[in-house]
């Protein structure tokens, strides 16, 4: 019964998205205030209706109601309950639904908070929401539905792909629907503006914030796919160039050039149409990212969805969305008038360029993900484009926007002072260098890009502290006045200083544990002690141990050193029995110096296992740097707030959160 | 074909966990550097965009033990890739060469980044004739209104 409830609640959430799409646009179309209006009453429908099925569809996950397919397919009566909720997003049905939950979430919030946006903008940005939500509705409902019933009602399920039972790969989905979905959010904002040929500074401020949080998601989502491939894929690797990563990490460098044009038009009323086809494109991108994902046309270790119709069906959707809304930018774009004149070397030409190396890199990961598909489509020829040409590409796009980034904020808007810019940052550089020198000479001429890698992260984190003291004038004026000064500093400014070091940690973990890694592959015996970057690492033997829904062989490692214990180390060896399919369950200790990760492989048969022990130097600093950054999103998203509220500051205390 | 290899791929288990084991490596460490590196670059045909170096597919080993005897009886690194290619196509390197078929592809980064440079440039020449270095006749009008009335 509750499936069948679920399933109805979908289809009233068809019946409110197809009115949502339709009768707010005709409203603003005519000028009618009250159709304008009734955007708002079907964002808000539609939201509760589609999370009620989504509830509906977790109900029966939770239950374990077998005589639903969805739920046969992908759960187990003995499988932990955290993993029976998170299992009804850990496959193709619900992970849509999923999908759509998020989308009318956001509208929804639109819908409530979006009291200080003119009428018509809204009226129409929640109009080409809707328009998302009916085919994705009508997707789920025609190829995908997760309440579809079974019958005869199997006794018991067939278990989740045991990879998926994990805690943060079962978090990874919703964070990067979030981050793919809130970019419908600016893609509406573009359509909306596009219908009505006008934009103004209040759109990009509008944008911007919305742009923000998805970009804070999707990062945070990424972050979490990365550290969940470091730990459970078992070789200590943590980004592989994997078509899925790709299509993640595709709208994430769009979407961060797009926070950046998106900053450009608030301030200055320049780079508008730029904004627009950007806005477009990274929406595309997540549109692209769904689709290689849900299409199955990767089938890679994530494309838990193999079925034609279905590549076809969102094809089309994206087809329709993409060509659609390219077509009205081309038709429409011309009405857009720009503003804002600036010369070349300005804040507005330094973001300027950032927007030319993230296109670039952008568009580099989309040729290389998709190459191989068209070539194989086009001439039947198949070749694999990996990792080594994505290191070769993407690298050296990236590098040279890494070494500017510490100019931008220093530069003034409209005409920036390039020289006087580089010799305030000379203190930095100096630093930089030097580190890069100590760290060469201290590894006895160690590899000379890993120094200079570090020394473009000190530079990064050096030169995003730097401006927050030269904004405060630290040393040149008295202490009260620079504390004063830090006090007055806008939070966006402080905002961008967390995420540009930010940036700067994550490298600085990327190259120490590329560059520094140790690598042991042997054989040992129980008893045996071995030496791994400092740790005895003492192997005790191994024990088997049973779990909810699987058995494992656990091996016991003790970690001394100086003959001090400082951890103990369980890694396993996995056997999930419904699915008959082993998993490895690496050992990490995480110290301040890196980690040691130790892997259990196959015994030999004379008593002996395969060991392999790494030791990946402050490769935890990968994920912190991470979320370093989306720190700087929030703390910089907490300034729109306060910025926007001022002139309407009345509002702002009777309406304590403002959509922003 | 791909099904049949996705049938392979969940036969053989997920691929999980590092690959290289004890028995495979060479006692020469030069030549384990070299088989490694190489091994970094080509595919494990079964797996889903995984490097032999890094699947425990029955394939992958057979692998980097092919491409270990090829190192020992003396091949240089290009010739054990072109061993390979020879035997199962361009599809095994993770690394396309450069050729007739791969050229758009490497040749897209720069193609893109240059264009977009070029646009700029010409765009801001533009800009910049039309920026004047002082005020506008209008905004200098604007000043001297506010210093009179002041």
């Amino acid at each position: 019964m509750i499936a069948e409830i679920g399933h109805f609640a979908t289809l009233l959430a068809l019946a409110f998205a197809l009115m949502q799409g339709s009768l707010p646009i005709w409203g603003a179309y005519k000028g009618d205030t009250r159709l304008m209006e009734s955007a708002r009453a079907f964002a808000i429908g539609q939201f509760l209706f589609v999370s009620f099925a989504f509830a509906c569809l977790v109900a029966v996950y939770v239950r374990s109601d077998f005589s639903v397919l969805n739920v046969w397919q992908n759960s187990h009566s003995a499988k932990p309950l955290i993993f029976k909720i998170t299992g009804s997003w850990g496959n193709h049905e619900g992970s849509m639904l999923l999908w759509v939950v998020i989308l009318a979430f956001f509208g929804a919030l639109v819908a409530l908070f979006g009291n200080n946006l003119p009428a018509r903008l809204r009226a129409n940005a929640l109009g080409v929401q809707g328009w998302i939500s009916i085919a994705f509705l009508f997707f789920i409902l025609a190829t995908s539905n997760p309440f579809a019933r079974l019958s005869p009602v199997p006794f018991d399920g067939q278990d989740l792909n045991p990879i998926l039972q994990d805690i943060s790969l079962a978090i990874h989905p919703p964070l990067l629907y979030a981050g793919y979905v809130g970019f419908s959010m600016a893609f509406s904002f573009a359509i909306a503006a596009l219908i009505e040929g006008k934009i103004d500074a209040a759109w990009a401020r509008w944008v911007r914030p919305w742009t923000l949080i998805a970009w804070m998601f999707l990062t945070a989502g990424i972050s979490m796919g990365s550290w969940w491939a470091y730990y459970e894929l078992g070789w200590g690797g943590w980004w592989f160039w994997d078509p899925v990563e790709n299509a993640s990490f595709m709208p994430w460098l769009a979407g961060t050039a797009l926070l950046h044009s998106a900053l450009v038009m608030e301030r200055r009323a320049a780079l508008k149409v730029w904004t627009i086809l950007l806005a477009i494109l990274t929406f595309s991108l997540s549109l692209l990212g769904t689709f290689l994902v849900r299409s199955g046309v990767l089938t890679s270790v994530h494309a838990f969805a193999v079925d034609a119709e279905r590549g076809v069906f969102i094809l089309a959707i994206m087809a329709v969305f993409i060509g659609g809304a390219l077509a009205l930018f081309a038709w429409r774009a011309p009405l857009l008038r720009q503003g804002g004149l600036f010369a070349p070397v300005s804040r507005e030409g330094a973001l300027v360029l950032n927007n030319l190396f993230l296109a670039t890199a952008a568009g580099t990961v989309l040729i290389g993900t998709l190459y191989p598909l068209v070539l194989e489509a086009l001439t039947g020829e198949k070749i694999s484009v990996g990792a080594p040409f994505f290191n070769k590409t993407f690298g050296p796009t990236m590098i040279p926007l890494l070494m500017l980034v510490p100019f931008g904020p220093m530069m003034a808007w409209k005409r920036g002072d390039l020289l006087g810019t580089s010799q305030r940052l000379m203190v930095v550089a100096a630093l930089a260098l030097v580190t890069a020198g100590a760290v060469y000479w201290s590894f006895n001429g160690g590899p000379v890009l890993a120094a200079l890698g570090v020394g473009l992260a000190v530079w990064l984190i050096g030169g995003a502290i730097f401006e927050i003291l030269w904004r405060v004038k630290f040393m040149r004026a008295p202490v009260a006045e620079s504390w004063r000064r830090a006090g007055g500093l806008p939070r966006s400014s402080w905002g961008t200083m967390t995420a540009h070091a930010g940036i700067g940690v994550v490298l600085l973990g990327i190259v120490s544990a590329t560059a520094w890694r140790t690598e042991v592959i042997t054989t040992m015996n129980p008893g045996e002690t071995l030496t791994v970057a400092g740790n005895d690492i003492t192997f005790e033997g191994v024990s088997p141990r049973q779990g909810p829904n699987y058995s494992e062989d656990v091996g016991q490692f003790t970690v001394r050193r100086d003959g001090l214990v400082v951890a103990r180390l369980e890694p396993a060896k996995r056997f999930y029995s419904v699915r008959r399919q082993p998993t490895t369950e690496a050992g990490i200790k995480s110290f301040i110096g890196g980690d040691l990760y130790v892997v259990l492989g196959d015994p030999t048969g004379d008593g002996s296992y395969v060991v392999r022990i790494y030791d990946n130097p402050l490769v935890t600093l990968i994920w912190i740097g991470t979320y370093i950054m989306v720190l700087g999103g929030a703390v910089s998203l907490s300034d729109r707030r306060f910025r926007i509220g001022v002139p309407r500051r009345r509002r702002v205390v009777a309406n304590p959160a403002p959509a922003e | 074909m791909r099904n049949l290899l996705l049938a392979i791929f969940l036969l053989l288990g997920t691929g999980v966990a590092g690959a290289v084991l004890p028995d495979e490596v060479l006692s020469d460490p030069a030549l384990e550097t070299r088989a490694r590196e190489i091994s970094a670059g080509v595919r494990c045909l079964v797996c889903q965009n995984q490097s032999i170096d890094d699947s425990e597919a029955t394939l992958a080993r057979d692998l980097r033990i092919l491409v270990r005897e090829r190192l020992v009886a003396g091949d240089s690194d290009n010739q054990v890739v072109q061993f390979l290619v020879d035997r199962y196509g361009e599809f095994v390197l993770l690394e396309p060469r450069f050729y007739t078929r791969t050229w758009i592809l490497w040749s897209a980064p720069l193609v893109m980044f240059a264009a977009g440079a070029l646009i700029l440039g010409w765009r801001s020449r533009r800009i910049t004739a039309s920026v004047p270095a002082g005020l506008t006749e209008d905004e200098q009008k604007a000043l001297d209104d506010i210093l009179h009335e002041g």
